[in-house]
């Protein structure tokens, strides 16, 4: 699976997949004061805003080579709503992976899962994530789903520059600038913000969308093994969480423009920060 | 593997919903329920109910095996150029620490063409042993060759904890390797410990957009590997009197297959945009009304010798390249100076800068969020405020060089004078 057939030109066809998660909507992630919990009554869910990124540029890459783009999630049934927002934007198939025993996955079982889901989807010429989701902004996921499928993978793409036959070239953002990569294919990105501008649904897309079938695979659907699915396939544990507290004791300054820049400026001079 | 409510003990005191960090539970005529699909099976309300023992979970039983097989502490090197990144001396300086709490060596990888210089410097900042992994194909940093030889390295020595930077590199490299090795991996720390009794490395970062820190252990697997962020542990101090050992890896015993390569370095931007290493960043957002007045920021940061951010309203409306974004969809920076200018402070942009050392935040609204995390607030118009700003460190700046230049000619007279 996952092989590139020889000299097979993607003016034919592409066979894209784009893993997507849903997440609360992080605006209204409200922390209960008392008992320190995350309020999740009543918090909407959205696609990860990342991942409309990859959604749009796996449309694009289809609209310009010709082929199908297939969603794919892991996650609770609700997930379909995020599945069927990307069918709306005009992917072709969805397939969500749900099971009670996918509960509690960190980044390793998740992509562990995720690779099982591809080897049921089937070839693939690319698979295209987020870079990272915004409720646990790891960036694992993708790097790990790459490692587990035996593709190549380039992180934090900014703009695919070229499809060719058997690889692409794509500019990646780092630190120290943006590095020109030539990836092999069949091989795995993760995009950035800023590689495209999504679209926005239609409404005849919307409609299309509700009346679409969304493939859903249970473990044993994907003959997952069941050591390395959920939380007992997690090597991590979260044990705790905190709300950090933020908020500084902050000192308004006064009187006129000059007099507040001169105090301001003087302040700064005493913490030795100019 | 699974949860379960005993209803016989049950009395619905509500002491498992307070202890549970992912809101699964509820509490209905006078028992408590929970929602498996937002359990995590962590087991806190377990801990809260051991009172009434009404909380069972069950746990598979885990392989155990001998973590005292797995000793070291591992530091990734990176290169930055041609030295050592920042991120690698901050990660040597914590990890002196962990490696002596945990009464273990600090050891490095170095992977790279020609870098005995560079080993040497990792052992003067504090490595008792630097892995040396040398040729042509490492020069420059591809994921596929770095994971191949660091999980032959990892699964050769067997370390107790393997440490990265959070970097484009980092972030990319760690999740093959700890992928490879079946291990957990925690991303973009912010705070390690070891536990006193199990002497698990106790990782904390923030999640859900900096609203949460957790608590992340890796009990049962090893390595126990972590990305920590840049520019939160101090860097090692560089004393060239060290003594260590540098262990050359002969990597070639590995055929190194490589599916990725690097054409070209785009030089951009992107190093004078380097937020996230800056110690002084000037960030202007919406509130400057147009394009044409960001200057007013940039120059301001010239000033100061900093670098130059932006919110997401500014870089959405393409007054400046997205490599200046503060906030969570952009970078997160925590520099000695935040100068926030016409930004609101919507808590996506915060998340990415309040852990800043200091912060000044100039806004036309008083009422604007982003006072609630600055330690310096000027209600006023950026437009007024900001360039009077420029102006008076300038001056500042220029009496203090003439103070200076006057105590050095007067130390000069002294000097000639007494001689």
């Amino acid at each position: 699976m996952a092989q590139l057939v020889e000299g097979r030109t993607f003016k034919t066809k592409m066979n894209i997949i784009v893993c997507v998660k849903q997440v609360p909507d992080t605006l209204e992630v409200n922390i209960n004061k008392e008992t320190n919990t995350l309020i999740r009554e009543g918090v909407d869910t959205v696609i990860n805003p990342f991942d409309l990124y990859a959604v749009e540029e796996g449309l694009r890459l289809k609209e310009q080579y010709s082929g199908m783009v297939t969603v794919l999630s892991m996650g609770p049934p609700q997930v379909v709503d995020t599945l069927r927002q990307a069918l709306s934007l005009g992917a072709d198939n969805a397939v969500l992976l749900s099971d009670i025993g996918f509960a509690g996955a960190d980044t390793l079982a998740t992509s562990y899962a995720l690779a099982r889901g591809v080897r049921k989807i089937g070839s693939f010429d690319l698979i295209v994530c987020g870079r990272q989701a915004v409720d646990g902004d790891t960036a694992h996921v993708g790097p790990s789903l790459a490692e587990r499928l035996g593709v190549g993978h380039v992180s934090c793409v900014m703009r695919i520059c070229e499809m060719a036959d058997g690889n692409m070239t794509v500019e990646r953002m780092t630190e120290r600038g943006i590095e020109q990569i030539k990836l092999s294919l069949p091989g795995l990105i993760t995009v950035a913000k800023g590689i495209n501008e999504p679209r926005p649904p239609s409404l005849k897309g919307k409609i299309a969308a509700e009346r679409s079938d969304i493939t859903v695979w249970s473990a044993e659907d994907i003959a997952a093994d069941t050591n390395r699915i959920g939380l007992k396939g997690s090597p991590t544990r979260v044990v705790k969480m905190t709300t950090p507290e933020h908020h500084r004791a902050g000192q308004m300054l006064e009187g006129s423009v000059r007099e507040q820049v001169t105090d301001l400026v003087s302040k700064l001079h005493q913490a030795e920060l100019l | 593997m699974g949860i379960r409510v005993i209803s016989e003990r049950c009395n619905g005191c509500e002491l498992c919903l307070q202890a549970c960090p992912f809101g699964a539970i509820t509490v209905r005529k006078k028992l408590a329920q929970i929602d498996i699909a937002k359990c995590n099976l962590c087991g806190a309300c377990v801990d809260a109910c051991k009172k009434f023992n009404a909380i069972e979970l069950i746990r598979d039983n885990v392989q155990t095996f001998d973590k005292s097989e797995y000793r070291g502490l591992w530091v990734f090197a990176e290169r930055e150029g041609g030295r050592i990144a920042s991120v690698t001396l901050e990660l040597l300086g914590e990890g002196r620490k962990l490696a002596n709490r945990l009464g273990e060596s600090l050891c490095a990888m170095l992977l790279g063409n020609q870098s005995g210089k560079l080993a040497r410097e990792l052992i003067y900042f504090g490595a008792d042993k630097v892995y040396l992994a040398e040729s042509g194909q490492l020069e420059v940093f591809i994921e596929d060759t770095f994971t191949e030889v660091i999980t032959g390295l990892i699964k050769e020595h067997k370390p107790n904890i393997v440490l990265l930077g959070a970097t484009a590199i980092g972030r990319s490299l760690a999740p093959r390797v700890a992928s490879r090795l079946e291990t957990g991996l925690t991303a973009d720390c912010t705070g390690l410990e070891i536990d006193a009794e199990s002497k698990d490395l106790i990782q904390t970062r923030p999640a859900f957009g900096g609203n949460l820190m957790a608590t992340i252990i890796c009990s049962n697997h090893r390595p126990q590997m972590a990305s920590v962020r840049p520019k939160v542990f101090n860097a090692a101090q560089r004393d060239e009197l060290r003594i260590g050992r540098i262990i050359k890896y002969d990597y070639k015993q590995h055929t190194l297959t490589q599916r990725a390569q690097l054409l070209a370095v785009v030089k951009d931007v992107a190093e004078a945009a380097n937020i996230a290493e800056a110690d002084i960043i000037v960030a202007g957002g919406r509130g400057l009304g147009n394009a044409e007045n960001f200057n007013i920021i940039e120059q301001l940061a010239e000033a100061l010798g900093g670098a130059v951010g932006a919110s997401r309203g500014v870089v959405d409306a393409g007054w400046i390249p997205y490599a200046h974004q503060v906030g969570q969809t952009g970078k997160t920076v925590r520099p000695n100076l935040y100068i926030a200018c016409g930004i609101r402070g919507a808590i996506q942009h915060l998340v990415g800068m309040r852990s800043s050392k200091i912060v000044v935040a100039i806004n036309k609204d008083a009422k604007a969020p982003i006072f609630n995390v600055a330690d310096y607030g000027i209600v006023g118009d950026v437009l007024e405020v900001v360039p009077a700003l420029t102006i008076e460190i300038k001056r500042r700046c220029v009496k203090e060089q003439e103070s200076l230049a006057v105590s050095k000619s007067k130390q000069e007279h002294e000097f000639a004078l007494s001689s």
